[in-house]
C-alpha cells in the first residue's frame, strides 16, 4: 500500500509541478534558465575542485561565489519582476533590472580582484 | 506715525512666516546641526587641557601605520613587513591589521591637502574619532526615523551624541578602531533595515558595502554577521517571511562575504570559521524555505505538497547536519576562537588563556559601570522595549534583538558596553519620544476638545467623547505638564552627568599624567614621552628594547626603536619569554636577554609618584603568563601566604628577581614622603624590603624626572678575566 501509493504520489507530484510551471510567463522562464545555468557552472567547478584539490583557494572561492552570487541575484530579479508578488507591484521592472545589473557589476569586479 | 511704522514691520514678519512643514524642517535641520557640533566639541576636553596628542597604547600603532601609509602609499602599506617589532620574528603588518581606520584617516588627510589645508597627519588622527562620532549621530537620526518616526530619530541623535558609553572610546586623541567601527556598525544596520523595509537590491548593495567597511575597521564585525542571521531566523520563525527579506539578506550575504574576504586579515574565515557558520546556515535555510514556498504556490493540491515537504525537509536537514558534522570533526571548520568563546563562557579565559584574562577591559561589568555609562538610559531601555513590543514591525524586531543581545554581551565584558550604546540610545529614544508625544497630545487635545465642543456642536462624536474624557479627569492637563517638566528635568540631568563623566573620567590621555600639587596647582608628569624621546636621541638606531608588552606600540611609534614584544600579543611564547626574563634572577635573565639580542630594558615604576599602573603591580601577570609556558616559573614562589608583598616580609625570589631590582635600584636612598623612611614605596604604601641592590649585568641608562620610566643598558659580556 505504501510503496505503490508513494510512487503514484511522486508521479502525480511531478505531473502537477510540470503543468503548473508551464503556465509561467516567458521572461520568468528565461530567468529560471539563467539560474539553472549558473548553478550548473558552480557544480562543475566544485567537481573540478574535488578532483584536483583546492589550491589556490581564493580562485576557487571567487569562481563558485560568482556563480552562486549571480544565481541569487537573478532569483531576486525574478521575485521583483514577477507580477504575482503584491509587495513589488509598485516597482517598475526597469528599475529592478538596473539594480540587478549594478549588483552583478559589483559582484564581478570584486570577484576579479579576488581571483588572484 | 508710530502706527504707520509698525504696519510695514508686521507685513515684513508676515512675509517671513513659513508654512508649518517648512517650519518643522527648519527645526529638524537646526537641531541636527547643533547635535552634530555638540557631539564633536564634547569630545575635545583633553585637547583643550593637555595638547593635541594620541592617547593610550593601541592608537600609537594605528598612528604609526597611518604615517607609513601617507608616506609610502597604499601598495607598500598593504605589503608591509615590520621588522621593528617582535624582534627577531617581525610582524606581517599588512596581513594582520584592520585597514579601515588608517585608510579613512589617510583619505581625509589627502582631501584636506587637496583643498590646500596643510595639516599634519597627527591632527587628522586625533580628530578622526570625534568627526565620526558626529556622523554617527546623523545615522542614528535616520535609523530612528526608520524604526519609529522623526521625533525618535532626533532624540536618538541627541542621546548618542553625549552618551558616555560611546564617548569613552571616541574622545579626541583616542585613535582606535572603535571610533570608526561604531559608525560603520550603525550604518550597516541602518542600511540593512532599510533594505528589509523596501526590498530593494540597491539598499542591500549599500548594506553590503557598509558591512565591508565594518569588516575593514574592527574585529567586532563578527557581531554583525551573527546578529543579522539570528534576526532573519527570528523573522522566519515568527512568520514574517516576505520576499523583501529574501532579497535583502541574500544580496547582502553574498556580496558582503565576497567583499569581506578582500581584507587579508579576515581571509577565508567566512567559509572556514565556526563563528561565521550561522550566516551560511541561514543562507541555505532561506533557499530551502523560499523553494518550498514557491512549490507550495505552484501546487494546488495540499496533500501532494505535504509529501513533497516531508521529502525535501528530511533531505535538507540530513545533508546539512552531515556537512556540518564532517566539517567540524575534520577540523576544517575551526571552532570558536578564545576571544569570542570567552563571551559565551566567561570563565574560559581565566583558566585557559591568561593573556585575554589579564586585559582590564575584558573583565565582567559591574552595575556601577552600567549606571556610569548609561545613566537614565538604563531605565528608559525597558520602557522602550515595551513600546517596541506594542508596535511590532520588521524594524522594531531588529532593534529589540540588537538591544537584548548587545546588553547581554555588555554584561560579560566591560569593553562591549560600547557596542550596546547605540541600541540603548535608540530604544530609549523611542521611549522618550513616545511618552513626550503622548503627553503633548494630551495637552493639545484638551484645548481643541473644548473649542470644537463649543463652536461646532454638530461635529463628530470624537469631539463629544473628548469632551467627556476631559470632564472625567479634570487634572489631566496639569498632570501632563508636571510629567513633561519631570521628563525635561531628567534629560537635563542626563546631559549634565554625561558632560561631567566625559570631563572627569574619559578625557585623560594616559600617557601624560596630571595630579594636584601641594597648593592645588596642577602638576603634569610627562615622563613617558621624556623616556621615549631619550631613547630616540641617545641610543643607536638598531637598538632593541625589552619591556612588558603594554609599552611596545609607544616605544616603536615615539622612540623609533625595535621592541621584543608589543600590544599585538600574537605570540604568547615570546611574551612568556619576556615574562620569564623579568621574573628570574639576574643571572638567568641575562642569558635570555643575550639570546634575544636585547640592548635596553625599560620598566615603569610608580613608587615615587604613587602611580599605580606600574610594572610592579602588573608583575603577577608576568609571572602567570611566563609560568603558563615555562613551568620553572611558579607563582607561589613570589607570594607570602598567598599575599603579594614588596616589603621586608616578601618572598626571597620576589626580592631578588630582575623586575624588583630594576624598579627599586637606588630607590633605597630616596626620600619620597615627609615623615616616612627612605625607600618608602608610595604606590604600595610600604617600605621596600631590599634596599641595597647591586646590578651585575645591567647598568642604569636613564631615569625620568619623576622616576616613572627607568631604562637600563645591558652590559656586553666581560672579558676573560
Amino acid at each position: 500500500m505504501g510503496r505503490a501509493s508513494s510512487k503514484e504520489d511522486v508521479g502525480a507530484l511531478f505531473r502537477s509541478l510540470r503543468s503548473a510551471y508551464a503556465a509561467t510567463t516567458l521572461n520568468l522562464k528565461i530567468i529560471d534558465l539563467y539560474v539553472g545555468f549558473a548553478i550548473f557552472t558552480a557544480l562543475i567547478q566544485v567537481v573540478y575542485m574535488v578532483m584536483v584539490g583546492s589550491f589556490p583557494f581564493n580562485s576557487f572561492l571567487s569562481g563558485v561565489l560568482s556563480c552562486v552570487g549571480t544565481a541569487v541575484l537573478a532569483v531576486c530579479l525574478r521575485i521583483q519582476v514577477n507580477k504575482e508578488n503584491k509587495e513589488f507591484k509598485d516597482l517598475p521592472p526597469e528599475r529592478a533590472f538596473a539594480d540587478f545589473v549594478l549588483c552583478n557589476l559589483v559582484l564581478h569586479l570584486v570577484m576579479i580582484n579576488f581571483l588572484g | 506715525m508710530a502706527a504707520v511704522a509698525n504696519m510695514p514691520v508686521s507685513d515684513l514678519l508676515k512675509s517671513f512666516k513659513l508654512k508649518t512643514k517648512q517650519q518643522e524642517l527648519l527645526i529638524r535641520v537646526s537641531i541636527l546641526c547643533l547635535v552634530y557640533i555638540l557631539a564633536f566639541i564634547t569630545r575635545l576636553f583633553s585637547v583643550l587641557r593637555y595638547e593635541s596628542m594620541i592617547h593610550e597604547f593601541d592608537p600609537y600603532f594605528n598612528y604609526r601605520t597611518t604615517l607609513y601609509l601617507t608616506q609610502n602609499g597604499f601598495y607598500d602599506f598593504w605589503n608591509w613587513f615590520d621588522y621593528e617589532s617582535w624582534y627577531p620574528l617581525g610582524r606581517i603588518v599588512g596581513g594582520t591589521l584592520y585597514p579601515g581606520l588608517m585608510v579613512t584617516a589617510a583619505l581625509i588627510y589627502r582631501i584636506l591637502h587637496f583643498l590646500r589645508f596643510a595639516v599634519h597627519i597627527r591632527e587628522v588622527c586625533v580628530l578622526t574619532a570625534p568627526f565620526f562620532a558626529s556622523n554617527t549621530t546623523l545615522v542614528a537620526y535616520f535609523f530612528g526615523k526608520e524604526i519609529w518616526d522623526t521625533g525618535a530619530g532626533l532624540v536618538a541623535a541627541i542621546l548618542i551624541a553625549v552618551c558616555p558609553g560611546y564617548i569613552s572610546r571616541s574622545v579626541a586623541g583616542s585613535y582606535d578602531n572603535e571610533g570608526v567601527a561604531i559608525f560603520a556598525l550603525l550604518f550597516t544596520f541602518y542600511l540593512f533595515v532599510k533594505a528589509v523595509n523596501t526590498g530593494s537590491l540597491a539598499w542591500s548593495l549599500a548594506s553590503a558595502f557598509g558591512y565591508f567597511y565594518m569588516v575593514s575597521a574592527w574585529g567586532g564585525y563578527v557581531f554583525i554577521i551573527n546578529l543579522i542571521p539570528l534576526y532573519v531566523l527570528v523573522l522566519l520563525i515568527t512568520g514574517r517571511y516576505s520576499m523583501r527579506l529574501y532579497v535583502a539578506y541574500n544580496c547582502m550575504y553574498v556580496l558582503g562575504m565576497l567583499l569581506a574576504m578582500q581584507i587579508r586579515f579576515v581571509g577565508f574565515q567566512h567559509v572556514q570559521s565556526g563563528e561565521h557558520m550561522a550566516a551560511m546556515g541561514v543562507f541555505f535555510l532561506m533557499q530551502v524555505f523560499y523553494f518550498l514556498d514557491w512549490v507550495k504556490h505552484m501546487l494546488s493540491d495540499t496533500k501532494l505538497f505535504q509529501a513533497f515537504l516531508r521529502i525535501t525537509v528530511t533531505c535538507a536537514v540530513a545533508v546539512g547536519t552531515i556537512a556540518l558534522g564532517l566539517g567540524m570533526l575534520s577540523g576544517y571548520i575551526s571552532p570558536w576562537t578564545g576571544r569570542f568563546y570567552s563571551l559565551l563562557d566567561p570563565t574560559y579565559a581565566k583558566d585557559h588563556i591568561p593573556i585575554i584574562a589579564s586585559v582590564s577591559e575584558h573583565q565582567p561589568t559591574a552595575w556601577s559601570s552600567f549606571m556610569f555609562d548609561f545613566h537614565i538610559l538604563l531605565f528608559l531601555f525597558p520602557a522602550g522595549l515595551y513600546f517596541c513590543f506594542k508596535r511590532l514591525s520588521d524594524a522594531t524586531i531588529f532593534i529589540v534583538m540588537y538591544g537584548l543581545t548587545s546588553m547581554y554581551f555588555a554584561g560579560v565584558m566591560v569593553r562591549l558596553i560600547l557596542v550596546a550604546t547605540p541600541a540603548v540610545c535608540l530604544i530609549s529614544a523611542i521611549a522618550v519620544s513616545a511618552t513626550v508625544k503622548n503627553l503633548t497630545v494630551l495637552l493639545r487635545s484638551k484645548n481643541k476638545g473644548v473649542q470644537t465642543g463649543s463652536t461646532k456642536g454638530s461635529s463628530s462624536s470624537k469631539a463629544s467623547s473628548k469632551a467627556l474624557l476631559d470632564q472625567s479627569q479634570p487634572f489631566q492637563k496639569n498632570g501632563a505638564i508636571a510629567l513633561l517638566f519631570g521628563a525635561f528635568y531628567l534629560l537635563s540631568k542626563y546631559a549634565t552627568h554625561c558632560t561631567w563623566v566625559t570631563s572627569e573620567a574619559y578625557s585623560s590621555p594616559s600617557i601624560v599624567l596630571a595630579a594636584r600639587g601641594a597648593h592645588g596647582s596642577r602638576v603634569i608628569f610627562d615622563d613617558y614621552r621624556e623616556a621615549y624621546f631619550w631613547l630616540r636621541q641617545n641610543t643607536p638606531p638598531d637598538a632593541k628594547v625589552m619591556s612588558w608588552w603594554d609599552y611596545g606600540y609607544q616605544i616603536t611609534a615615539m622612540g623609533n626603536r625595535t621592541v621584543i614584544v608589543d600590544n599585538n600579543t600574537w605570540n604568547n611564547t615570546h611574551i612568556a619569554t619576556v615574562g620569564r626574563a623579568m621574573s628570574s634572577y639576574e643571572d638567568e635573565a641575562i642569558e635570555i636577554m643575550r639570546s634575544l639580542d636585547v640592548d635596553y630594558v625599560l620598566v615603569v615604576f610608580g613608587g615615587v609618584t604613587g602611580y599605580s599602573s606600574d610594572d610592579i603591580n602588573k608583575f603577577l601577570w608576568m609571572v602567570r603568563i611566563g609560568g603558563g609556558v615555562f613551568p620553572v616559573i611558579k607563582e607561589p614562589d613570589y607570594l607570602v601566604n598567598g599575599e603579594y608583598r614588596v616589603d621586608k616580609g616578601a618572598a626571597p625570589k620576589m626580592l631578588n628577581c630582575l623586575m624588583y631590582k630594576l624598579c627599586y635600584y637606588r630607590f633605597g636612598e630616596m626620600l619620597t614622603e615627609y615623615g616616612k623612611p627612605p625607600g618608602y614605596d608610595r604606590a604600595r604604601g610600604v617600605e621596600i624590603g631590599n634596599k641595597d641592590i647591586k646590578l651585575e649585568h645591567l647598568e642604569e641608562a636613564f631615569t625620568t624626572s619623576n622616576w616613572i620610566v627607568r631604562i637600563y643598558k645591558v652590559k656586553p659580556p666581560n672579558n676573560r678575566w
